[in-house]
């Protein structure tokens, strides 16, 4: 046998490689493009109505200029409040009951409806919620739509902290155990903090993600051409603005539609950077 | 020989653990110049399922000595190491079988979280928790007691002495532990067990992740140590367990196959088992 001299790889193998990193590079620009080119097409319909009364006065009766999207702004930050007040805290003990505590049975019973329920059509949670809170109350309000976005909150909440909380090692939790720590303190000193960066992000990309359901509020928020004061009336909301100004005859609601899309979309890509930033700190603080 | 830690205070959840540390007993041991048992096993069997893990295993291991136990992988050295502190326990379906006494009381009657702190334990590879190396030390120390300021300085610098890395890490207590090297971090978790004041430490192979340099620190640490802890050492290195150990217990396939004094077990053992791992012949 002759000595190879030549270390390259044999031919068909350097084929294959640049085929394949040919093709995820390319499928990789396909990914970033739809986003940049929905970003970019949002600005350019919307541009027009982007003003500073956009973010700052009332929608404007029909065939007057202007007019802004102030009360759908407030209302989404109120129902995303509400919906964050209620799903955070029932996903977050959930997460940490199925990591810690779930025995075989209870732990698939509990991922197994928590499944289900992160699967149940949008649509229908808002018609659940509407039998459940708007019926006896006689009338559409923000709590009846922060419950509805609350509930869809859950799952994803759930599930996400039961993952960070089982990739917390093993020898984290002996340690703790090992001077003298009860589980219980174990998890809340130890195992949950070592967690809390991954658990934050989990937490705010849910967020991000219900802030631009539209079904379920429209069962339930309904939509307003006021400001909604207090808890109990029906509130604006972006997504809905967005969907009753699109299927509107009136071109100047049209534009003003891109442009709250426009403020949507923008909003929930900062709140994702915000959340991608707290994990690389988090990876950062706990590996020196 | 009486320990301070009589049956009926077994119900206080929380003692206060100077009563291990500084109580009569100790006095007492320290005018005794022979061992005593710390543990004390008797007809010992452990099931992982239905794997017996450790059969019928009778043994003393002498205190303020260090006791290392060797054998190949899989023959049940940690196992038994993990039952001394019952870490075994928090493994799913697994049962322990017979008697095991420290000092003069039942393991077992023993509040788990009690027991934990009088015997500590350092893990294979350094865990430290994701917080300062100051916070480390202290984690123990605030589980159960309200010190203030200036003492629970005063313990983190005598506990990071203790473990001859105070000098490494003085001037950083309030960084990462995760920023220090792997050698730094055992011995950071070895002050972190020493901060409650144990009277066992139980070492599970605790230099297999770290470099000759950083072994030769903690074997060194071992000889001062042993004045105020018994010590317990899993170990897969031979020279190591010649090097630090007072006696030496011989392990194979979840039965003792003998424990004497190191210098016996090296150089004239008792059995032809022992004499073959020892010279390379298995394992």
């Amino acid at each position: 046998m002759s000595a190879a001299v030549v270390a390259y790889p044999p031919l068909r193998r350097r084929v294959v490689n640049v085929a394949m990193l040919t093709l995820s590079g390319l499928c990789t620009l396909l990914v970033v493009g739809v986003l940049l080119t929905i970003l970019l097409y949002l600005l350019w319909n919307g541009a027009h109505s982007l003003t500073l009364h956009f973010f700052t006065q009332l929608p404007a009766p029909v065939g007057e200029p202007g007019g802004g999207v102030r009360n759908a702004i407030i209302g989404t930050l109120k129902l995303l409040s509400l919906a964050t007040l209620i799903g955070v805290p029932i996903g977050l003990l959930g997460g940490i009951y199925l990591s810690e505590f779930a025995g075989g049975w209870s732990g698939f019973a509990v991922r197994y409806t928590t499944d289900l329920l992160n699967g149940v059509p949008s649509v229908v949670m808002g018609i659940f919620v509407y039998t459940l809170v708007v019926l006896p109350m006689h009338h559409f309000s923000t709590l009846a739509g922060g419950i509805a976005l609350g509930i869809m909150m859950i799952p994803i909440a759930l599930r996400s902290t039961e993952d960070f909380l089982r990739a917390v090692p093993r020898s984290l939790r002996e340690g703790g155990l090992a001077l003298g720590a009860s589980k219980s303190e174990t998890i809340f000193t130890i195992v949950i903090p070592a967690a809390i960066y991954g658990i934050l992000t989990g937490i705010l990309l849910d967020i991000a993600r219900v802030a631009g359901e539209t079904a379920p509020l429209l069962f339930t928020a309904f939509g307003n051409q006021y400001d909604s004061p207090g808890w109990l009336q029906p509130t604006a909301s972006l997504p809905v603005v967005i969907y009753n100004y699109a299927i509107s005859p009136y071109d100047s609601w049209h534009q003003q539609a891109w442009a709250a899309g426009f403020v949507l979309l923008s909003g929930l890509l900062a709140v994702s950077v915000v959340a991608r930033l707290i994990l690389a700190r988090g990876k950062k603080l706990s590996h020196g | 020989m009486a320990r301070s830690f009589s049956a009926n205070a077994v119900q206080i959840r929380r003692p206060d653990i100077d009563r291990f540390a500084h109580s009569d007993a100790a006095a007492e041991r320290e005018r005794n110049q022979l061992p005593w048992p710390q543990f004390t096993v008797a007809d010992l069997n452990f099931f992982y399922g239905n794997h017996q893990a450790l059969k019928n295993i009778n043994l003393i291991v002498p205190n303020r000595r260090v006791t290392a136990f060797i054998g190949p992988s899989g023959c049940g050295k940690t196992t038994l190491l993990r039952t001394f502190n019952r870490m075994n326990e928090t493994v799913p379906n697994t049962r322990v079988e017979g008697r095991i006494r420290l000092g003069e009381h039942d393991l077992f009657s023993y509040p788990v979280t009690t027991l934990r702190r009088v015997v500590g334990m350092v893990f294979q590879k350094p865990a430290p928790f994701p917080k300062s190396i100051f916070d480390n030390v202290a984690y123990g120390l605030r589980l159960e007691h309200r010190l203030n300021k200036r003492e629970m300085a005063e313990k983190v610098e005598q506990s990071l002495r203790r473990a001859a890395l105070w000098d490494e890490v003085k001037d950083k207590l309030h960084q990462s532990a995760n920023g220090i090297s792997g050698g730094q971090q055992q011995r950071l978790c070895i002050a972190r067990a020493l901060a409650v004041d144990p009277e066992v430490l139980l070492l599970d192979e605790p230099c297999s992740a770290l470099d000759p340099i950083s072994t030769a620190k903690i074997e060194d640490l071992l000889f001062e140590l042993k004045e105020f802890c018994t010590i317990v050492i899993v170990t897969h290195n031979m020279l190591q367990a010649a090097r630090v150990a007072d006696y030496v217990g011989f392990f194979l396939n979840g039965e003792l196959i003998e424990l004497n004094r190191a210098k016996h077990i090296f150089q004239n053992p008792d059995q032809q088992q022992t004499q073959d791992y020892i010279t390379g012949r298995f394992g």
